[in-house]
């Protein structure tokens, strides 16, 4: 089992703690004075993105996580798997549902997202900041109505629900910002 | 490397203040006699302290360590000089980076012969006054016992506690307990994490708190003697602005037996931890067998004491160029 002692603890340093794959987001030195050194880290857990904070004796060990990224292009789903292909190598990857978890509103197809691999197997697929997709279904625009920051529901080609101002239309291509799920502009 | 990565972390508003901050020490000093010295940043001989760890060089193929601190250096010239000498100098410090830590930085230290800690500390709060006393605004001392500090916060006399307790404790009061901390370790890393996590926050925060007689095991370099309960405490000092530590002193251990025994202690807890024992620096003993006079001594974190005055947050912010841009 690969281990790492605090004193080589630094950002994005990929631990277990609790079971799951983290990366380490800070890690400070607390020393009262002369004596014991203690290690104050904040790491986020890459299975849920929930931030994590824990202290370590300054030496003690800690296990690494095997942990990898590597860009690949989405290629299609078959409803139980997400199927993605390295670009250079052409080879595979089946991530299941939880795996993709939310990146699944976002992509419909040829986009290239981040695969996060656990043990050589898909932990994480993280989609594009920005991606482009067609308003499937939104209630018509009220023509002259120019109310600032008013907004509509729209639902896009991938399922999925967004806010967008009301001028916009059936079969307009929408830029989205997919961190925030919010609508950035018209593509 | 990111753009930009060649500038100053520094504003130029706290390049002066450092610079008219070394200014004032240096007048401080010569209004009071006391003689700034240079000792070697680089020695043949590594600190044997358990919780420091000396950055190591080589000349000539022979191994050199960069000082922790100048204490040993200055205190070879004191049994030589006797006389007050203060010294201003870099020092170094493995594996300690942090919000409040870099692996370099710049460090006051001086020794007052006749001095005990008490008249330190007021040679010391002295100091502090004139470099952050304003009109109207001088800075405000709050002077307890260790003690006292833990007895106001956590509600127990850490000179009597055990680390079962401190565990116990710890559970009971739903403070978080640190991954590789025990029920078996010394008390005393129970001690320094307590301090850390309820003491220190428990402070005021805009006032300078003078914490002194700490527990024997504690005491480093410092002498052994009574507090007011007839209990054996180690004459030892810090001086922290809120939860920030600034400054350690000692009412100096002037005794080469206790001392050389106290190294081979630290070298003895090294190995039990895994770590490497450090050759005992023999010229330092042999100056203290010559004679050191009857002195207090203190080392303050000038980077630290900067932070506080420009109100920083960061030690990068008071680095010209800190560790990851050096």
């Amino acid at each position: 089992m690969a281990t790492y002692s605090t004193n080589q603890f630094k950002n994005g340093l990929k631990i277990i703690l609790d079971g799951d794959p983290c990366s380490i987001t800070e890690n400070n030195v607390v020393k009262p004075g002369k004596g014991q050194a203690f290690n104050k880290v904040k790491a986020k857990n890459l299975k849920t993105g929930r931030v994590l904070e824990r202290t370590f004796k300054s030496t003690e060990s800690v296990e690494a996580a095997d942990v990898d990224e590597m860009n690949v292009e989405y290629l299609y789903s078959d409803g139980e798997y997400w199927h993605f292909m390295e670009p250079a190598s052409f080879e595979q990857h089946a991530a299941d549902k939880v795996a993709v978890g939310d990146a699944v509103k976002w992509i419909k197809g040829q986009e290239l997202c981040v695969m996060t691999l656990w043990n050589g197997a898909p932990l994480v697929i993280t989609p594009p900041n920005f991606v482009e997709l067609a308003v499937a279904q939104t209630d018509p625009g009220l023509k002259g109505d120019t109310a600032q920051g008013a907004t509509k529901p729209a639902t896009l080609e991938t399922g999925t629900e967004v806010k967008v101002p009301l001028f916009i239309n059936e079969g307009d291509i929408l830029k989205i910002d997919t961190r925030t799920g919010e609508y950035v502009s018209r593509a | 490397m990111s753009k930009g990565q060649w500038r100053s972390k520094a504003s130029n508003k706290v390049i002066l203040e450092r610079a008219l901050m070394l200014k004032n020490i240096r007048a401080f000093f010569d209004g009071k006699d006391v003689l700034e010295v240079e000792t070697p940043l680089l020695s043949q001989f590594a600190t044997t302290d358990p919780h420091l760890e000396s950055l190591q060089s080589c000349f000539r193929e022979q191994d050199c360590y960069l000082n922790t601190s100048p204490e040993y250096a200055m205190k070879r010239l004191l049994a030589d000089s006797q006389q007050a000498i203060y010294q201003i100098c870099k020092a170094f410090r493995d594996d300690e980076l942090g919000v409040n830590h870099n692996p370099e930085f710049t460090m006051l230290e001086w020794y007052q012969p006749g001095y005990d800690d008490q008249q330190l500390m007021a040679e010391l709060a002295e100091l502090v006054t004139v470099l952050f006393g304003e009109a109207n605004k001088e800075p405000v001392f709050i002077t307890k016992s260790y003690q006292q500090v833990f007895e106001d916060s956590i509600g127990f006399n850490p000179h009597e506690v055990s680390a079962a307790q401190c565990y116990s404790l710890s559970l009971e009061k739903n403070i978080e307990i640190p991954q590789g901390l025990s029920a078996d370790d010394d008390v005393n890393d129970w001690l320094d994490w307590l301090l850390t996590q309820k003491v220190l926050p428990s402070l005021a925060s805009d006032c300078f708190t003078f914490i002194f007689d700490y527990p024997v095991a504690q005491c480093a370099l410092a002498k052994i003697g009574a507090n007011e309960q007839q209990v054996a405490v180690a004459k030892r000092f810090e001086l922290f602005f809120g939860e920030m530590e600034l400054a350690n002193g000692f009412y100096e251990l002037t005794d080469a037996e206790e001392q050389l025994s106290r190294f081979q202690l630290d070298n003895n807890v090294r190995i039990e931890s895994g770590a490497a024992p450090k050759a005992i620096d023999e010229n330092f003993i042999a100056a203290l067998e010559h004679g050191l006079p009857e002195c207090a001594g203190v080392a303050v974190g000038l980077d630290r004491l900067l932070m506080v005055k420009t109100a920083c947050t960061h030690i990068e912010q008071v680095l010209i160029f800190p560790w990851q841009n050096s």
